[in-house]
């Protein structure tokens, strides 16, 4: 498979951007001479782990420019317990079993204090047995099905309950449309059949009738929508106000979105709420067509915050691109990277299991605005914005949850998981801890 | 809202709150945060008289509108500024402004307000037009505007129009005793006009039980007869579906007939040159919109040529440089031009980035045209006859010229076309070149449909191999046979067993009919064959 970097040119990489980022404090040096000291001593190793290459490339990189930016600025502030950071790259290429392997290497090799990384959720699946058993941290950035929650793993992205849920509500509503009738559209894989699964559930019991409720998967990388949107347009004409729940993977978006336009369905009849379209998606569309359309995230580049702009600002002076978008799962790293420091500082050790436990309950604000807080089944409090796409590619924010919502990693409208709850912090100590029966259905940690 | 602020204004005095309450017309709900009030504001507006009222409503559709802090309302569009209430230009731009935001619901409110102000223009076309948002919309509270403008109303054709939308209308309202027979005209009526609008208003007519029962009857009937046409219109429209699939995948897989059905050579780059198309039509659509932007309609028809001619020139290259020296050694081939396919796509991915590029589609490409029951997408109609022309042109210079006739003697017989005088490298390197050039053609038709990214040949490569393998290597016309069969297969599929199955399904159909027939469906027959 293409470009893997053998372990001696990534530690040269690695060894290039503690350079450029010492460089860079050379420079803030003169413009601001109250900065903390260089860090010195022996360095903290942070992996990451996306993809640079392959299928998920289009998504990985950014997330992985955006670690190296976070780690540089961190270095620049006097690095982690008085040590520099240096960042371990390396590119698992879209290929799920090489992201275990790297992932062993980056836990036993390069002795990585924490890991970053991960898109979809078979990667995040397949590395999760090595950091189970090497004891590492992973923190995964992107929105999700839930159903999971390991000792290992921090969840920054949302789980159902802070993106699909909320979303199905507004288009329940009267400003979203009152829908009555639901089109489910998703690629084959474990996000979409979960998340899907999981809102039937909760339409069932919001009073939908199984006829007004239709599921479609599609293989990955769909590009001929012709025979799903005329189905779409047909279940629309049944006399009752119709949406699509779209949890499309990134790159189908774009041709089905086509032949929605094609066919002459817009926003105001059909709205089409998608789970997995963001900023940097849309970069790749002529967006004329798509005005009105829905997104739910938990973040938005358009929000008007002085913590996003400055955000913002950073990102493109170290891209030096002012057309880069920022999104959702940028924002996770940030929280999720924030968070790492605070732990580790405040347990003065990289330690994973001492940082595991630091980690519950640290706080970092939003750059949208409240306060994320580590919750003890490694999921975040967040707000859940739903977007409308503009012309120019970015979201209006036309609605928002009133407070911020705590994630859930096993969902209440599953049968089987009702009862359960994630717990990390001790007595219980627990991933899937059975509130009904008391019991620790085995996943703890001794 | 007024007495509101009048109350508020008379309590503080006017020195106090300057300007907040300065407005208090139809006009200040557009300004607010709040949806009910921007509705309430719409709909006062629209039966306002008022003469700025269309000009606001048509800037706050286009986005055109801003509030300031003190209720103040400006149209600005690039440099002028005026302001709303009276249309004059200010001179100065008031400081603070912010666009009005739209959402689904007020953008529809919006829709309708804006045609029921039409429907009294000068204009028969644009009446008409009302009439068709009106009957989309059917919003009950339209009857009396329907009413008001039928009894004006001359023209035939926007008289009918506007009974279908009165019918439409009518039934959206919630059903009582004394409207039974009304009802009953208006479901005959929709009955009578058809398409999917008129069966989901029929339907939920159908199925409500606060409604007279002959009156569900009637929809009910209307509804299954119309079942039974959209049923019938279906099968046509998926039989489109079929021939505008089939005539990607015939795209995809003109360029392979030639390099591998012709020449024998596996070239596992042939998507990274569609690709390469496709990113030449984004590339000539800058250039163009950068010099010339009176032609950026037509941009995608200059990147035709264009590039056919980079991919050729890179096809000739590549045979040139790598192709050549591995001739009958197939397995060595692929893994060298799969080597060279991912050069290719990590090289594209550097230059440009990994992420889609926006390859504008031409408002003459994008839409529909409705043929009866089913709606033709230009597009995709446009691909099919694009498809036909390239088979088309392809053949001709296969047949008609010495070049195509220069091919086919190397491909029967090499070393007999060596003695006859023909240079034979020549000629690999241009049917080399005629391959990656037609794959070049098939990137700017898929740049119209998918996404333009690096990995976009990916998705392709496989369909192409097994469009030629099915439909025998080295025959065209098997090409189009497997191309259209299988394309048709998918597309009949799909409605019945959705698209994962489907995909499943055609590939072991084509494995089974392979073991059986392993020269495809055309097979070539022939002494040269065998060697």
């Amino acid at each position: 498979m293409p470009v893997n970097l053998p372990p001696l040119s990534r530690r040269a990489f690695g060894r290039l951007a503690l350079a450029a980022s010492a460089a860079a404090v050379g420079g803030m040096w003169r413009t601001a001479p109250a900065r903390a000291a260089a860090p010195t001593g022996e360095p903290i190793r942070v992996g990451i782990l996306h993809s640079l290459s392959g299928t998920m490339a289009i998504s990985e990189t950014t997330l992985k420019d955006v670690m190296l930016m976070l780690i540089a600025e961190q270095n620049r502030r006097g690095g982690v317990l008085g040590r520099p950071l240096e960042p371990v790259v390396v590119d698992p290429a879209s290929n799920w079993p090489l992201f275990a392997e790297k992932a062993r290497q980056l836990l036993s090799v390069d002795r990585a204090a924490a890991v970053f990384g991960c898109w979809t959720s078979v990667s995040r699946k397949s590395v999760l047995p090595v950091f189970e058993e090497l004891n590492g941290i992973l923190f995964y950035p992107v929105q999700y099905e839930g159903q999971e929650c390991s000792r290992n793993i921090f969840y920054t992205g949302a789980a159902p309950n802070q993106q699909a849920i909320p979303a199905v509500d507004y288009l329940l509503s009267e400003d979203g449309g009152g829908a009555k009738r639901f089109a489910l559209i998703g690629t084959d894989y474990v996000y979409p059949r979960t998340t899907n699964q999981i809102l039937v559930n909760y339409l069932k019991a919001k009073g939908i009738a199984d006829a007004d409720i239709m599921v479609n998967y599609t293989p990955f990388g769909q590009s001929d929508w012709q025979t799903i949107v005329s189905q779409i347009k047909a279940f629309g004409s049944a006399g009752k106000k119709t949406a699509v729940v779209s949890t499309i993977n990134g790159d189908a978006n774009v041709p089905f979105y086509k032949e929605l336009g094609n066919q002459g369905i817009s926003a105001t009849d059909i709205p089409v709420m998608a789970f997995s379209v963001g900023e940097e998606e849309l970069a790749g569309m002529d967006t004329a067509p798509l005005v009105g359309q829905l997104a739910a995230w938990n973040y938005f580049e358009s929000i008007d915050t002085p913590a996003n702009t400055s955000f913002i600002k950073q990102w493109h002076d170290y891209t030096k691109n002012p057309k880069r978008t920022t999104n959702d799962p940028m924002e996770a790293h940030y929280i999720g990277f924030n968070m790492w420091v605070q732990a580790v500082t405040k347990a003065g050790t990289t330690d994973h299991d001492k940082v595991i436990d630091a980690m519950i309950g640290i706080r970092q604000p939003n750059l949208t605005g409240g306060v994320a807080e580590m919750l003890p089944d490694h999921h975040l409090t967040k707000p859940v914005y739903i977007g409308e796409i503009q012309e120019d590619g970015q979201f209006s924010v036309v609605w928002k949850t009133p407070s911020l919502v705590p994630g859930q990693a096993w969902s209440p409208w599953v049968p089987e998981t009702r009862d359960l709850i994630g717990d990390w912090s001790k007595p219980i100590a627990c991933g899937n801890y059975n509130t009904a029966t008391k019991t620790c259905l085995g996943h703890r940690h001794a | 809202m007024r007495s509101a602020c009048l109350v508020v204004a008379l309590w503080l005095g006017a020195v106090l709150l300057p300007g907040a309450c300065a407005y208090a017309d139809a006009f200040s709900g557009l300004g607010s945060a709040r949806p009910d009030e921007m509705l309430g504001a719409i709909s006062t507006l629209a039966v306002s008289g008022d003469p700025q009222a269309g000009t606001v409503l048509r800037a706050l559709g286009e986005r055109h509108l801003f509030a300031a802090p003190d209720g103040g309302l400006y149209i600005r569009q690039g440099e002028t500024c005026v302001d709303a209430r009276t249309g004059q230009p200010v001179a100065t731009v008031p400081d603070g402004l912010k666009p009005v935001r739209l959402n689904n619901r007020i953008r529809t409110a919006l829709a309708g307000a804006q045609a029921s102000m039409a429907l009294l223009a000068p204009q028969a076309e644009t009446r008409l037009k009302a009439a068709d948002a009106l009957y989309a919309r059917h919003d009950p509270a339209m009857v009396p505007t329907l009413e008001h403008a039928l009894s004006v109303e001359k023209d035939a054709a926007v008289r009918t129009r506007l009974m279908q939308a009165r019918a439409a209308t009518i039934l959206a309202q919630p059903a009582q005793q004394d409207t039974q027979d009304q009802r009953l005209e208006a479901v005959r009526s929709l009955a009578a006009v058809g398409g999917l609008e008129a069966r989901g208003i029929l339907a939920g007519v159908a199925q409500s039980d606060a409604e007279a029962p002959q009156v569900r009857h009637a929809a009910q009937a209307a509804v299954s007869s119309m079942d039974w046409h959209l049923r019938a219109w279906s099968v046509a429209q998926n039989a489109f579906y079929g021939l505008s699939y089939g005539s990607v995948l015939l795209l995809a897989a003109t360029g392979l007939a030639i390099t591998f059905g012709v020449m024998g050579v596996i070239n596992m780059a042939h998507g990274e040159m569609m690709m390469i198309g496709a990113y030449v039509t984004w590339m000539v659509q800058q250039a163009i919109r950068v010099s010339v932007p009176a032609l950026e309609p037509v941009a995608i028809l200059v990147a035709i040529p264009v590039a056919f001619v980079v991919c050729g020139g890179m096809g000739v290259l590549i045979e040139r440089g790598l192709i050549r020296f591995l001739y009958g050694r197939p397995l060595e081939t692929l893994l060298a031009t799969w080597g060279l396919s991912l050069i290719l796509q990590q090289a594209v991915r550097s230059i440009f980035g990994p992420t889609n590029i926006a390859v504008q589609t031409p408002a003459w490409l994008s839409g529909s045209v409705a043929v009866g029951g089913m709606d033709i997408t230009l597009n995709r109609l446009a691909i099919l006859v694009f498809a036909a022309l390239v088979l088309g042109g392809l053949m001709l210079v296969l047949r008609r010229t010495p070049l195509g006739l220069q091919m086919r003697a190397v491909t029967q017989n090499r070393r007999m076309a060596a003695l006859m005088g023909i240079r034979t490298p020549r000629v690999d390197a241009l049917a080399f070149g005629l391959g990656a050039g037609l794959a070049g053609l098939a990137g700017v038709a898929v740049s119209q449909i998918d996404n333009v990214s690096p990995n976009l040949g990916q998705s392709y490569i496989i369909d192409s191999f097994m469009v030629v393998v099915f439909g025998g290597v080295g025959n065209l016309w098997g090409t189009l046979a497997a191309a259209m069969a299988l394309g048709m297969g998918g597309k009949v599929l799909e409605p019945a067993i959705g698209a994962v199955s489907a995909k499943i399904a055609i590939l072991v159909l084509v494995i089974l009919y392979i073991q059986r027939h392993p020269r495809g469906m055309f097979p070539v027959r022939g002494r040269g064959v065998e060697s």
